[in-house]
């Protein structure tokens, strides 16, 4: 019998996402992939699974998830609040999150709203067994390609798992939240530089932007002062998008492209969030607030190895987790308080 | 214009060879898409991820861990300054299409009055065109295909369609393009293929690469059905879309 896990209630945006589609946007394939690449690699650490395999990347709410299989190890990472159900019409118990779990056939995961920011992501041990699509597993909803069927998580999905039971090793857990950082975010100037005035760079770089509703695995708009072009004005001859750019319309707001972005457009490209700063805004909800500050290339790649330094250490320093599934608030409180002592 | 190189954040540069649609500008992007690819079949480039060819860039895509724009550009600066072959189109496509049903066809009778010639005489300057794929993007399987014969030039439509079916083949400015899904559109719609730009069914899924050359072929009613019937099953070899020289 195969092993799954089965979704008894879906929740808003659930896809699976891996690291994308990586070599075909010379045929205008988008790369989708996860809007946060670090809390995927932190899930499947947890998980015990190599960095890139595909997990379920939450939005905003999760689904509730029976699990089909003799036992399963999953871990979910990101601000999520998660109850374990021991059956049917049993009392759910509060479970922590950025840890991994051993979970038995029957008992059920409710992952509810995550917490201030706009995605969690869940990893089980050994993945999802899916057919990957150009070398990846990552949904890409507008072509109906990747993940499940191409789509998101709907009520009553079978999730085929590798393995039918979880391995005997220990659960672990992050030794401390991936600090992702704080104030502006950091963008190099350019592409096209040269279609906005001194002024429209000013007012850029001199604002803050308010995270529009239109954000989704696309992009997001931003609300705020409107970016004044130069007499080049915002219409290019299309050129490639890279992650993280911005381009800024005729009406002067800037719209940051993301996971599942177009790989070619034809707006005028003010600035590019850099490489260490994306998951951030792969986090942002509807109502943030942001400012961006300019960097040279050369600091931005800097950053993003001294990201990934700070990454490779949390990831080989995982700590022992108490091997159980669901216990109550008490004991969770007086555990966080002798954590040191008894776990570290 | 001299070749500029532009800041895309720290896991991308562009190319820039010029700012205009021209074959001139073309053919050097699709030079250095070529000439790469190879260099990385030869084991070198490391960090190079992939490169995203448009009209008149090549986007070249890094991993900051693996490299940087420092170490990379001057080897990139080196294909480009040791001269890029003018990439020869890799093959020549024959794209059946029907232009003969009305359901096929809704924007026909209108281009042919706004160029004020007979529908048969639309029909055949699609037909004689030499096109050319210049880029695909905006989304999967969907390409640029310029060299629209000048007379038939039209701006896109000043309303878009919400819905534009599967295949269907439509012109703006100088291109034609072929919709790989349903999806709303604002080019004038001529005629209708019975291929799939994208079949996710296929290992390689898209059908057109940048760098073809392309012939529309009028079918009829009844060969639309036939080829249609095929494409459903999977049982079309693409490769007999192929004109020998």
């Amino acid at each position: 019998m195969t092993a799954h896990l089965i979704v008894e209630r879906a929740g808003l945006f659930d896809t699976l996402q891996d690291r994308g589609r990586i070599g075909f946007q010379a045929l205008g394939m988008p790369v989708a992939g996860a809007m946060d690449r670090i809390a995927l690699r932190l899930a499947n650490a947890l998980a015990g699974n190599a960095d890139d395999l595909a997990a379920i990347e939450i939005g905003v709410m999760g689904p509730t998830l029976r699990i089909e299989a003799d036992s399963i190890r999953l871990a979910v990472v990101g601000p999520a609040t998660l109850e374990l159900m021991a059956g049917p019409d049993t009392t759910a118990k509060p479970i922590e999150s950025n840890r991994s779990h051993t979970l038995q056939r029957g008992q059920a995961l409710r992952v509810g709203m995550v917490d201030g920011v706009s995605t969690a992501y869940l990893a089980v041990e050994g993945g999802f067994a899916l057919p990957p699509f150009m070398g990846s597993g990552s949904t890409y909803t507008r072509a109906a390609i990747g993940g499940l069927d191409g789509r998101k998580l709907r009520d009553g999905d079978a999730l085929p798992l590798v393995r039918a039971a979880a391995s005997t090793r220990e659960d672990k857990k992050l030794a401390a939240p991936f600090d992702y950082g704080s104030g502006p975010i950091r963008v190099v100037p350019g592409p096209q530089e040269d279609h906005f005035s001194e002024e429209g760079h000013a007012t850029f770089l001199g604002s803050e932007y308010v995270v529009s509703k239109e954000a989704d695995r696309m992009g997001i708009r931003f609300e705020g002062p409107s970016i004044g072009h130069s007499e080049k004005g915002p219409d290019i001859v299309s050129d490639g998008i890279a992650p993280g750019a911005i381009q800024v319309p005729g009406a002067g707001l800037p719209i940051v492209l993301l996971a599942d972005r177009q790989t070619v457009g034809g707006y005028a490209k003010i600035a590019t969030v850099i490489s260490a700063d994306l998951p951030r805004l792969g986090r942002l909800l509807p109502g943030h607030r942001v400012r961006f500050a300019a960097v040279t290339v050369a600091e931005a790649e800097a950053l993003r190895r001294e990201q990934e330094k700070r990454l490779a250490q949390a990831t080989a320093g995982l700590q022992p987790a108490r091997p159980e599934g669901g216990i109550d608030i008490d004991a969770l409180y007086e555990l966080n308080l002798i954590d040191g002592v008894v776990w570290g | 214009m001299s070749v500029r190189y532009l800041n895309c954040g720290d896991t991308a540069f562009s190319v820039e060879f010029g700012s205009t649609i021209a074959p001139d500008i073309n053919a050097r992007v699709m030079g250095l898409h070529a000439r790469i690819a190879a260099e990385r079949a030869a084991g070198r480039l490391p960090g190079v991820v992939e490169t995203i060819p448009s009209m008149r860039a090549l986007m070249v895509c890094y991993d900051p861990l693996a490299t940087t724009r420092a170490a990379l550009q001057p080897e990139i600066e080196a294909l480009v300054t040791g001269g890029l072959e003018a990439a020869a189109p890799s093959r020549t496509l024959a794209i059946p299409c029907c232009y003969d049903d009305p359901e096929f066809a809704p924007d026909l009778p209108e281009v042919a009055e706004r160029t004020g010639m007979t529908l048969e005489a639309v029909i055949a300057r699609h037909t004689a065109s030499d096109f050319h794929v210049y880029v695909l993007g905006f989304m999967p399987g969907l390409a640029y295909v310029v060299g629209l014969a000048p007379e038939l030039e039209l701006p896109r439509r000043s309303q878009p369609r919400v819905r534009v079916p599967r295949s269907s083949v439509g012109i703006a400015m100088n291109m034609t393009t072929i919709y790989p899904f349903d999806s709303p559109g604002g080019w004038h719609v001529l005629g209708r293929t019975p291929l799939w730009m994208f079949d996710q069914r296929r290992e390689q899924p898209v059908l057109l690469a940048p760098g073809d050359r392309l012939q529309f072929r009028r079918i009829e009613r009844s060969e639309y059905d036939a080829i249609a019937a095929q494409v459903e099953a999977g049982m079309l070899d693409w490769s007999t879309l192929e004109v020998k020289a």
